[in-house]
């Protein structure tokens, strides 16, 4: 890489992550409000209006936020099931925040989990989806197909004894790429999902089709690719008995030749990622 | 009030004798006297030693309490005895032991049969308050709930009450007899009392000993005043505040003839912190499922007196009444559907014991069972081929864990290949694990359930290839049809001794035992690629493990003996019976890899 390429790209990252601080501090900020008797609609509201007020006018799509045995999508059948619903909080119940702001033209979309009080089991799933994040990043530096390393996330999951919940997302992805996204004054969405976004995205899956890729990760045969330079929302998602948890935060794919750069998460510094260093120091 | 030596048939109980209200009763402690009380009430027609095993179960741990119910055993009778049997006067009584033994605390009372008819009242008294920590009921419903359950069923007969109503009224014919007079003391003293014992032995399967005592002829004419002095009485005119002041446990045997369980559907409204059980047994349980019973009563007044509420104590799953602190061991225990079993036997708080071959995964199983449940949960390596290696986990499992109440037998393997491929070694493999692996657990873990003589349940997992024929898994088929037979044939073996078998037979589950499943008669990369094929095949099926898992737990709760799992095992085992031509068709199609 010349260095004026690497210092443009740099540029575009240092925007992409910040979006991805931004949507975690909205995370951390509405999950420190949660009490028992919120409802879905309220925290979901809560992450949008947090967002609005600093800056945020267009999304990739609208914030989610889903309580109790709605973290592991139990009997979800239809999309429709993903939008908050009046499900109330309470205590010793796991949640999942999940949003993706567009803040200056640079998209984000994480996911944050977290409980009300004690809840040992959710505290084992967040632990155990940080072999996940290694396992994710170890074989996208190989570059093993996507859908190998979809079946592999799959098995250690079937290993730990729970059931891919990420399985239940429209395609079953287990992650999309995000793009850059022209700023317009109106932002028009669609079952919350941003129309420039959706644009890009389906302007890549057309592009994708013909060049044999696709934007989305995961376990059919048009996944049958190595991963394709560029900025992967990747959100492992695991389900154990009515509890759920996932992390989402972007993973970025280039395509040079030096594994540690070929691959890289744009960012250590999140939530999740402390948390599992705590526990470390802490054992 | 004195106490003098042994003179009652419990092993070192120390014995006194208590007065009040014009009878003298004898009552027996064991255990260390500094430890909480839990008091034990005998029924009709009994005596204390009904309790002999529950109570030496329990001296360990607890000062143990017992006493002859006025007029029975070595207890004194009131005379007249008519109007002497009063709910009011046993109250007085229990209120004069509990003084007498435990001045200074409430006890943990237990009562079976009358027992627990007087402690309702007991429980439900303003003048007991204060005295009473816990009450564990077994087989004896409060009187004055049973009149607001009948009277209820009478202002509202729809079909279904009066259902339950007749139900109720076939069960209570023995109350009705016991109102005439006389009648009941001479059978009792002549013909019933001396048939008493066998009739016990044979249809309540009560094991033979030191029980029913020699008192039993006079227990049992004494007593038939119980029924004369109240049960008209509170039948007319119930009580409306009769509300527990202590948190029940209340044990219901599924095989009792002399209670329907639809007694207590509403319990709740009178027993506001209320923690229900449900044992497969007949009614007396003190006599045929003592350990079961020192193990639920413990349970209880330790959490009682750890001061946790007896609701939040308990699992919340699916049939935790019935598994709650129950012994559950599943071979094949670290995939798949007897993973599930395991995790759905420990949200129903049953204590866990996972077996596999692979050493990592079934201790994954146990951390994971603890998470969600389990009061203890164990990972054993073992092979269950390996008949040297079950030996050794059955005497281990004895020893540290106790006798097995429900046994999996699940672990299996997967052989395809046609017959002519097959070779000597792949059948050798198969059978080893998927029958001998089923015989090693029946024989030793079957031979512990029997030997201790207090019920239990074996559940093997055949397949749904048990009955559907097919060319392309003549092996795996045969291994699976043999443990079909197995099962039914110790099911028929083992019925006497209240143990219960079942076969379990699922048709195509989203598993592992895909890609690991042997095909005969291919190179290493067509059987790679044949195992891929079918995996993707068996998850576009997705049947998931935990709706099997459902199928066992429900299998063992309703001793069912063959239960296929999945829409296609159930129509095959449909068409196996009553077109079996149609299933040799389907045996010859070619699978689709
Ligand atoms: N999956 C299906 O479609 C299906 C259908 C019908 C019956 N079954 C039966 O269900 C049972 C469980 O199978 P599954 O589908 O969960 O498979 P699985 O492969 O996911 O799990 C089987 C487990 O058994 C263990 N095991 C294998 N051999 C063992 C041995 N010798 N000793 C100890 N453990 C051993 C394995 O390590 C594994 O953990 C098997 O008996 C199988 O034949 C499965």
């Amino acid at each position: 890489m010349t260095s004026a390429v690497a210092g443009e790209l740099s540029a575009e990252l240092r925007g992409f992550r910040e979006v991805q601080t931004l949507a975690y501090e909205c995370a951390e900020a509405v999950a420190a409000q949660l009490k028992p008797g919120v409802t879905e609609r309220e925290a979901a509201r809560m992450q949008r209006e947090w967002l609005r007020e600093r800056g945020v006018r267009d999304w990739f799509h609208l914030p989610f936020a889903w309580f109790g045995d709605r973290t592991a999508f139990v009997n979800f059948r239809i999309p429709l099931q993903f939008f908050p619903t009046n499900r109330r909080l309470e205590p010793g119940m796991p949640f999942i925040l999940d949003m993706a702001p567009v803040h200056k033209g640079y998209t984000a979309d994480i996911g944050y989990s977290g409980c009300l009080g004690l809840n040992p089991v959710h505290d084992k799933l967040l632990a155990d989806l940080e072999a996940h994040r290694e396992l994710l990043l170890r074989e996208v530096r190989e570059r093993r197909t996507l859908r190998e390393i979809y079946e592999d996330v799959d098995r250690l999951m079937v290993r730990q004894g729970y059931a891919n919940r990420h399985r239940a997302y429209p395609f079953g992805v287990i992650a999309h790429k995000v793009d850059r996204v022209k700023e317009r004054r109106r932002s028009p969405h669609v079952f919350g999902f941003g129309t420039q976004s959706l644009k890009g995205l389906a302007s890549d899956a057309i592009h994708g089709h013909r060049d044999g890729w696709s934007p989305l990760w995961s376990p059919y045969k048009f996944s049958d690719h190595p991963p394709r330079p560029g900025l992967w929302a990747v959100e492992p998602h695991l389900g154990f008995r009515g509890t759920g948890a996932k992390f989402e935060e972007i993973l970025v794919v280039t395509d040079s030749k030096d594994p540690e750069q070929s691959a890289f998460w744009l960012d250590d510094d999140l939530p999740h990622v402390r948390r599992w260093a705590e526990e470390r120091a802490a054992a | 009030m004195s106490t003098e030596a042994t003179t009652t048939g419990i092993k070192n109980a120390r014995e006194r004798r208590v007065r009040t209200g014009g009878v003298e009763l004898c009552v027996a402690e064991l255990g260390d006297a500094t430890q909480p009380t839990v008091l034990l009430v005998h029924g009709y027609p009994d005596s204390k030693e009904v309790w002999t095993e529950v109570a030496e179960r329990l001296a360990d741990r607890f000062h143990v309490v017992l006493y002859d119910v006025r007029g029975h055993g070595r207890s004194t009778a009131p005379q007249p005895l008519r109007g002497g049997f009063t709910l009011e006067k046993l109250t007085d009584d229990f209120l004069a032991v509990a003084d007498a033994v435990s001045p200074d605390k409430p006890v943990h009372l237990v009562g079976h049969d009358w027992g627990s008819v007087q402690a309702w009242e007991f429980v439900t008294v303003k003048r007991t308050e204060g005295r009473i920590a816990s009450f564990t009921s077994m087989s004896g419903p409060s009187l004055d709930h049973f009149g607001h359950w009948i009277k209820k069923r009478m202002t509202r007969p729809t079909p279904r009450k009066v259902g339950q109503l007749l139900g109720q009224g076939a069960k209570s014919w023995y109350v009705y007899m016991l109102h005439t007079p006389v009648l009941p003391e001479l059978a009792w003293r002549g013909p019933l009392g001396k048939q008493w014992p066998k009739i016990l032995q044979r249809m309540e399967k009560v094991p033979a000993g030191d029980y029913p005592t020699s008192s039993l002829r006079s227990d049992a004419a004494h007593g038939a005043w119980l029924y004369r002095d109240n049960v008209r009485a509170r039948m007319r005119r119930p009580r409306t505040d009769a509300y527990a002041h202590a948190p029940v446990q209340l044990i219901t045997p599924s095989g009792d003839i002399f209670l329907s369980e639809r007694l207590y559907d509403e319990l709740e409204l009178w027993a506001p912190d209320l923690v229900r059980r449900s044992i497969p047994a007949k009614h007396w349980v003190p006599r045929t499922r003592p350990d079961q019973l020192a193990a639920w009563i413990t349970d209880f007044v330790t959490t009682n007196e750890d001061g946790i509420p007896a609701k939040d104590s308990v699992a919340t799953g699916k049939h935790a009444d019935r598994f709650g602190g129950q012994l559950v061991l599943v071979t094949g225990a670290g995939s798949g559907i007897g993973r599930a079993t395991a995790f759905a036997f420990a949200e129903a708080g049953a204590r866990v014991v996972a077996v596999d071959r692979d050493a990592e995964s079934a201790a994954r199983t146990a951390e994971m069972s603890r998470l969600v449940g389990a009061p203890e949960a164990w990972g054993e390596t073992v092979d269950v081929s390996d008949e040297q290696a079950m030996e050794k986990l059955a005497e281990k499992v004895a020893e540290e864990y106790g006798i097995v109440d429900v046994l999996v037998n699940n672990a299996g393997i997967g052989l395809s290949g046609s017959f002519l491929d097959t070779s000597p070694e792949d059948w050798k493999k198969v059978l080893d694990v998927n029958l001998w692996g089923v015989i090693h657990g029946c024989r030793l873990f079957g031979k512990q359930m029997a030997e201790r003589g207090q019920g239990g349940h074996i559940v093997n997992t055949a397949s749904a290839a048990a009955y559907q024929p097919s060319k392309a898994l003549p092996a795996y088929s045969t291994s699976k049809a043999a443990v079909l037979m197995l099962s039914e044939c110790l099911r028929a073996e083992l019925a006497g001794q209240g143990i219960g078998v079942s076969a379990i037979c699922p048709g195509f589950v989203n598993t592992n035992i895909t890609a690991t499943t042997h095909f005969a008669g291919v190179d290493a990369e067509e059987e790679k690629r044949r195992q891929k094929k079918t995996s993707r095949l068996y998850g576009l099926r997705n049947y998931p493990p935990e709706k099997v898992a459902d199928a066992i737990l429900r299998a063992v709760v309703r001793n069912q003996a063959v239960v296929p799992v999945t829409p296609e095992a159930r129509s095959a085992h449909l068409i196996s019976r009553f077109m079996p031509r149609a299933l040799r068709a389907i045996a010859r199609l070619e699978p689709p890899l």
